[in-house]
């Protein structure tokens, strides 16, 4: 069920209303209901595996904290029996069964990810090398991914791992972790949320506030802006430009990649207010996952403030572990004996984010595209870091750079990178990425940018003008959020004020909405992750 | 203290650590120092950090990631 | 003081309630199109309700009934008070509610149904679908309407409230949809629509071969339950083919209305077969080369099938009763006020003048 399909709507109301009838203990039970209810509507297999994730991980989690406290009971009533050694033994032991339990279910539930997603990718690559030595291709499984796969396996991994390492308690009601991992407005596209945070208000009981349901409304109204008028719109556009790379390349390429860099903002940041806002209708918080990404005066930056819970979970579950293993940790030793302090202490940084961007990358979408994108943001990334003390020395000699226009330069800059990095989005052969990369390079067509030639592109001069306006509201709410929360900020206003905003923007979704007969209603672009 | 502040102040000579409290939450540190300090630590001290012990509440301040390497030099 | 707060916030919620239903219903007005200009075929199903209910012969069908026939004529030749409801590409489904709808206000003594559309198996275009059912009333007969008519990607909610469905019209407003904001002007007479240009047949048709001939279930179960229907409320069903040459008519075709018509008890005129008697000259009688009937083609076919109802049916002539004729006497201005005005729009000589 697409956020935007009328379907979706009066599923929220009919829950929202319920919601607030039933008694508040009901409450997240009638969450649990929806939430497998909307699972089934798309598709009544796929149940299937988020019900393995979700059980094992429940069980998985519920061993491993029991063995935890079995061992800390033996280790009280032994306390004085036992010497330093003999606990120590003991200790390894039991974190041995610890982790198998960790090591299973982690093998159960991203292998299920891996098969879903990856069989194909594979045998792709396999045929590929078969075709080297004339081999006839094997069969493509075409195995359809389940709803939201990607996004729930990471919520209840990082819970087991949590559990693992002992800062979160296991859940023991199976239908309450259940909940946990199907809670529907996060299935599609996130955020990928921890269990400490979101069950402080998933489960508990929320009496009917006017206030709180009227904020979470207006968020979602404000995503439905940025999802229907902006990018279900700028749309049909980037799908001419990157559908032909021999017709449209040159000053087309870099209008793509603007244009597709502004609708994944709007399709994305839209999505996820529409998740926050119902939550935030239901009493739930959940955290947020943009803080006004393009805004960023870095990449570095950028990945703090761009699908954060993502960021967020790939640096506590990959690139901790990773870095402070033990074999990094060897291998920290070695490189400073053999590269010398400079260089040995950074090696083992880098190989570590080489690892989180390999799988971030994998993780975006089962092709080499999407690795080359990872790779490329490690690449500069790690550049950027080596010429830190170049940028501090340049700052030190001309204080006056950091004032307003630097700053501006370094967003433009900062944009623009990400346009080019998001190219490698677009198209599954890296070949047609980098020929329209060169392209622009050497491009002799900027008269298209006046000659008329882009409202050849599915857009009409209406619709420029239109997409031209969102974005100018989009960036005020923007700049108006670098004060706090645009809404609490509009709720300080008179009453006609406020009607007028809200109503006034409900009026603009209606009226300037890219929806209904003629406009085929993109998938959010994040659902294929 | 003193070979932690030490360590510390390489990374950021122009931070003041002695009297920082929200390191991790003013983005002083980014996952990157962490890393470099967690290696520099275990030569240091000797101590795995391992990374379950890698949350803000423990790098957030100086104290608190001395306190944090006490506490495993103690359990080692 | 509390109580006054809770006033204030009743009114409040009161004033904001009605802004809203109100700009909201304003705009949707706005934003329909009004079908006064152009192409006014949108405009015919709703010109009915603000007829005098009270007619013989209601004919039911598409574009084959509302430029072939004309009801003036009928008058005028036979007394009989007649009413086409037909809209663009009208689906049988759609001719199905829409006589349910009629019979609704009244019971005629004839309904003359153009079999044509039961080629159509499902609805083709959803700017038909739009034009046959948009002007109907609000009856369970529209419910049926529309939920038989969608396609796969419309939605029951967008015909509840058009305001989604016509939203991006605001960048295509003209003058006419102010002035015709709460009024409309007629676009036919008795549902017939006018032209009176000539553009002659050129060249013998030949259907398509088709892979199959037979008509589909969907279509069959709605001539079906339009027979029912007829029969329950004591109305004589006739059917009939027009003289239209296309689309294209298949013998085959043929056969199965003929078998139907058949056994059914149900008299079926194929008015291609009788152009000796209706008097039908496609290189006068028609304005866009063998499709629809022009002015004088309808008023053939007027005359020839007044005279079969009549005679057949018994229908009686109804001139003479006051409220008819003061009714028709306007109704006659008007008509030739439109011929008149199209003639001079296509630079004719009036024959009979």
């Amino acid at each position: 069920m697409l956020f935007t399909s009328y379907g979706f709507l009066g599923f929220a109301a009919v829950l929202l209303l319920l919601y607030y009838l039933l008694p508040k203990r009901h409450q997240w039970k009638l969450l649990l209901a929806a939430s497998l209810v909307f699972y089934l509507l798309g598709g009544a297999w796929a149940i299937v595996y988020i019900l393995a994730t979700a059980v094992s991980v429940w069980y998985a989690a519920l061993r491993i904290q029991a063995n935890a406290a079995q061992q800390s009971a033996y280790l009280q009533a032994h306390k004085d029996t036992l010497d330093r050694e003999g606990k120590k033994a003991y200790r390894a032991q039991q974190k041995r069964i610890r982790r198998r339990w960790l090591t299973g279910c982690l093998l159960l539930d991203l292998g299920i990810l891996a098969v879903v997603k990856y069989t194909d990718f594979a045998i792709a690559n396999v045929n590929a090398v078969l075709g080297l030595f004339s081999k006839g291709p094997l069969p493509l499984l075409h195995i359809l991914l389940p709803l939201g796969i990607s996004f729930y396996t990471f919520q209840a991994v990082g819970y087991l791992i949590d559990v693992y390492r002992g800062s979160q308690p296991a859940e023991r009601s199976l239908p309450r972790f259940l909940l946990f991992v199907s809670f529907f407005p996060l299935v599609i596209q996130g955020p990928i949320s921890r269990f400490g945070q979101l069950s402080e208000t998933l489960y508990a009981g929320h009496p009917y506030d006017g206030g709180t349901v009227a904020r979470g409304l207006q968020r979602m109204l404000w995503g439905y802006f940025k999802k229907l008028v902006v990018a279900d719109r700028i749309v049909s556009a980037v799908t001419v430009i990157l559908g032909d790379v021999n017709a449209y390349h040159g000053a087309y390429a870099l209008v793509g990649m603007v244009f597709y860099t502004v609708q994944l903002y709007a399709d994305f940041t839209g999505g996820i207010d529409i998740t926050i806002g119902l939550s935030e209708a239901l009493g739930v918080t959940v955290q947020e996952n943009f803080i006004r990404p393009y805004f960023s005066k870095s990449l570095k930056e950028y990945w703090r403030r761009w699908h954060i819970s993502m960021c967020s979970w790939f640096r506590d579950y990959v690139f901790y572990p990773v870095s402070s293993s033990k074999a990094m940790q060897r291998f920290a030793r070695f490189s400073r004996s053999r590269f010398g302090e400079a260089v040995g202490r950074r090696l083992p940084v880098y190989v570590s984010s080489f690892v989180v961007w390999f799988a971030t990358g994998i993780w975006h979408g089962a092709s080499w595209n999407f690795i080359v994108w990872g790779l490329l943001n490690w690449a500069i990334l790690m550049i950027s870091e080596e010429l830190e003390p170049l940028y501090a020395r340049f700052h030190a000699k001309h204080p006056g750079a950091g004032g307003l226009g630097w700053r501006l330069f370094a967003v433009g800059r900062t944009f623009l990178l990400i346009c080019c990095l998001n190219l490698f989005d677009c198209f599954a052969n890296i070949g047609d990425t980098l020929f329209m990369l060169g392209s622009v390079l050497t491009a002799r067509n900027w008269g298209i940018l006046w000659n008329g030639a882009l409202l050849e592109l599915g857009l009409t001069g209406v619709d420029y003008a239109v997409l031209a306006g969102a974005v100018a509201l989009m960036l005020t709410v923007s700049l108006l959020g670098r004060r706090g929360s645009v809404r609490a900020q509009i709720a300080k206003r008179p009453y006609a004020v406020r009607f007028i905003v809200w109503y006034g923007l409900f009026l603009l979704v209606l009226l300037m909405g890219a929806y209904g007969i003629g406009y085929d209603a993109s998938q959010f672009i994040y659902n294929r992750f | 203290m003193d070979e932690l502040l030490h360590i510390l102040n390489e990374l950021h000579p122009d931070i003041d650590f002695t009297t920082r409290e929200h390191l991790i939450d003013d983005i002083i540190l980014d996952s990157f120092d962490i890393v470099t300090l967690i290696a520099e630590i275990g030569e240091e001290f000797d101590v795995t950090i391992t990374a379950d012990k890698i949350v803000p509440a423990n790098f957030n301040s100086a104290k608190a990631l001395y306190a944090l390497i006490q506490e495993l030099q103690d359990e080692a | 003081m509390e109580k006054a707060d809770q006033r204030r916030r009743f009114v409040r919620i009161a004033v904001s309630a009605l802004i809203v239903a109100g700009s909201l219903y304003l705009l949707q007005r706005l934003l329909m199109p009004k079908y006064v200009d152009g192409i006014v075929e949108g405009a015919f199903v709703a010109e009915y309700y603000r007829e005098e209910k009270d007619h013989d012969v209601i004919f039911i069908g598409d574009c084959e009934v509302y430029e072939n026939f004309s009801p003036v004529k009928l008058w005028q030749e036979y007394g009989i008070n007649s009413y086409i409801r037909g809209s663009a590409e009208q689906y049988i489904w759609q001719s199905y509610y829409l006589l349910e709808d009629t019979l609704r206000y009244e019971t005629p003594d004839v309904v003359v149904f153009n079999i044509q559309s039961l080629q159509f198996n499902e609805s083709q275009n959803e700017a038909y679908n739009r034009m046959s059912i948009e002007g109907m009333k609000w009856s369970p007969s529209k419910v049926g309407a529309i939920f038989a008519s969608m396609k796969e990607n419309e939605h029951f909610l967008d015909y509840v409230f058009p305001i989604l469905r016509y939203h991006s019209r605001w960048s295509e407003l003209a003058p006419t949809d102010l002035e015709y904001l709460f009024k409309t002007k007629p676009v036919t007479h008795n549902g017939y629509y006018m032209r009176v240009d000539v553009r002659p047949v050129e060249s013998e048709t030949q259907g398509r071969i088709l892979g199959d001939y037979s008509f589909g279930d969907k279509a069959w179960e709605y001539l079906d339950r339009m027979d029912a229907l007829c029969r329950e409320k004591g109305v004589e069903l006739l059917l009939i083919k027009a003289p239209s040459l296309y689309p294209y008519w298949y013998p085959e075709w043929e056969e199965q209305v003929e078998a139907y018509a058949e056994a059914h008890d149900r008299r079926y005129i194929n008015f291609l077969e009788i152009q000796d008697e209706t008097g039908i000259d496609y290189n006068t009688d028609t304005y866009d080369a063998g499709l629809h009937m022009n002015l004088s083609g309808a008023e053939k076919l007027a005359v020839w099938l007044g005279r079969y109802l009549q005679t057949e049916f018994g229908l009686a002539d109804r001139r003479g009763e006051a409220a008819l004729d003061a009714a028709w006497k306007g109704k006659i201005a008007a008509y030739d006020a439109e011929i008149e005005a199209q003639y001079k729009l296509y630079g004719m000589e009036r024959k009979d003048a």
